[in-house]
């Protein structure tokens, strides 16, 4: 009797373990490269910050998640409804590090969040102020799981607990059809602009005791051109 | 016992897709929504700061002390009329439901703003607008420019008012940013 248990439990770990590899390597739940703001003809405003919490102005969450609060005496978003969100405060640059403004962005654990179908999602919100040009809101989902599955694991298996590489992915999955984020325009330039953008991440290392240790992020927001009106035919 | 063995392996697959796909691996605190609804079919929502216990972050290139401490603020000429503050907010019972943005800029090009985004984890986000300018009352009013969530439906005035605290207590906040939403749904034409 005590045989047959242990075949019944021993194959239980392995159909279990099974399933989870199969999970891992799903082809199915493999990243889209290709947005549609990488190939459109409109202008494309490109905005990058530090996505390393200790090059952020301020990043904070519930003090005991994995990254911590920076700068350290930074009030942590411990109430119950505020613990599984993140707040960050980045000054916000072009492609030639110069200051363009202030990105402020909360980030929250998504209820849409659906592990089975490769779904790890935060619904995300920045509120963007560019001196001299305006201000943008930006509302998107995104989606975690290529980051967890190109980095997170393997610096969990790696017996240094890091990881080392070259990763880039658009994190952004929706709320637009072809997976891009809506963007608002406040004022400025931006006033009345509805329209998308995108936001990657760019990884060179991870550790599991701090989080990434050296990543970029970029956000790109599609600006649509002002069509001027047909001269009509004299 | 071999086939015993593999009952358990398809019993594992099954057990682990049942559990991913039953249990929910996120689910988000929600306190109480405190909504007025009024005579006139508009409703009211009243969120609060309190001042300075609320505040977690104060940016801007004047600041003596900086918020939090520790905080670099960028010296850049860019950034120079710029304030921005985080906090976090609070319902008409004081117990916090969400975080704040709120963005005040000085720009002769894209002009003066003052701007706030609530985001509430468990119901959504607003992103609101407000004149410059305070009213007679000391009341800022504005417009709903974007919502996401329940709120994206949604369109409406929002007003921010700064209330001095006169209680006297010893532990009392300075004061709190009060902030009404008067949303509605958008009408959608027939």
């Amino acid at each position: 009797m005590i045989k047959y248990l242990i075949a019944l439990l021993l194959g239980l770990a392995v159909g279990t373990a099974a399933f989870l590899a199969l999970l891992y390597l799903n082809p199915l739940t493999a990243q889209n490269r290709l947005s549609p703001i990488t190939v459109t003809d409109n202008d494309v405003l490109h905005l990058n910050y530090p996505a390393v919490a200790s090059n952020m102005l301020i990043y904070t969450n519930d003090g005991e998640s994995q990254v911590a609060p920076h700068p350290t005496k930074v009030l942590q978003l411990w109430e119950p409804p505020i613990r599984k969100t993140d707040a960050i405060a980045t000054v916000l640059t072009n492609s030639r590090s110069q200051v363009l403004g202030v990105g402020l962005k909360f980030s929250s654990d998504s209820e849409a969040t659906d592990i089975l179908n490769g779904h790890l999602l935060v619904d995300s919100v920045w509120h963007i102020y560019l001196p001299g040009k305006g201000s943008l809101f930006i509302e998107q989902q995104e989606n975690y799981w290529s980051y967890v599955r190109d980095i997170v694991i393997p610096a969990r298996w790696n017996s240094g607990d890091n990881w080392r590489g070259n990763w880039r992915g658009n994190i952004s999955v929706g709320p637009g059809a072809l997976g891009t984020a809506r963007v608002v325009g406040g004022s400025g330039i931006f006033s009345g602009l509805e329209s998308e953008g995108l936001e990657t991440l760019s990884s060179k290392a991870y550790s599991v005791a701090q989080g990434l240790v050296a990543a970029d992020g970029e956000l790109a927001i599609e600006i649509p051109r002002i069509e001027s009106e047909p001269t009509p035919d004299p | 016992m071999f086939k015993t063995f593999i009952a358990g392996i398809l019993l594992g697959i099954v057990a682990a897709a049942a559990a991913l796909y039953f249990l929910s691996p996120v689910d988000q605190y929600r306190e109480q929504s405190l909504i007025v609804v009024h005579p006139n079919q508009g409703n009211t929502e009243v969120f609060h700061v309190n001042v300075p216990m609320d505040r977690i972050m104060v940016g801007a290139r004047a600041q003596q002390n900086p918020l939090p401490a520790g905080l670099e603020w960028p010296n850049d000429e860019v950034l120079a009329d710029t304030r921005t503050e985080l906090f976090k907010i609070r319902n008409g019972k004081d117990a916090v439901v969400g975080v704040a943005s709120r963005i005040a800029a000085t720009n002769e090009i894209s002009g003066d703003i003052v701007e706030w985004v609530l985001h509430l984890p468990a119901r959504g986000s607003v992103y609101g607008i407000l004149q410059v300018e305070p009213t007679e009352g000391g009341f800022r009013r504005g417009e709903l420019k974007a919502g996401t969530g329940e709120f994206a439906p949604l369109r409406g005035p929002l007003t921010e008012r700064w209330i001095a605290d006169t209680s006297g207590d010893e532990d009392a906040p300075a004061g709190r940013i009060e902030i009404t939403t008067a949303f509605v749904r958008e009408r959608v034409a027939e």
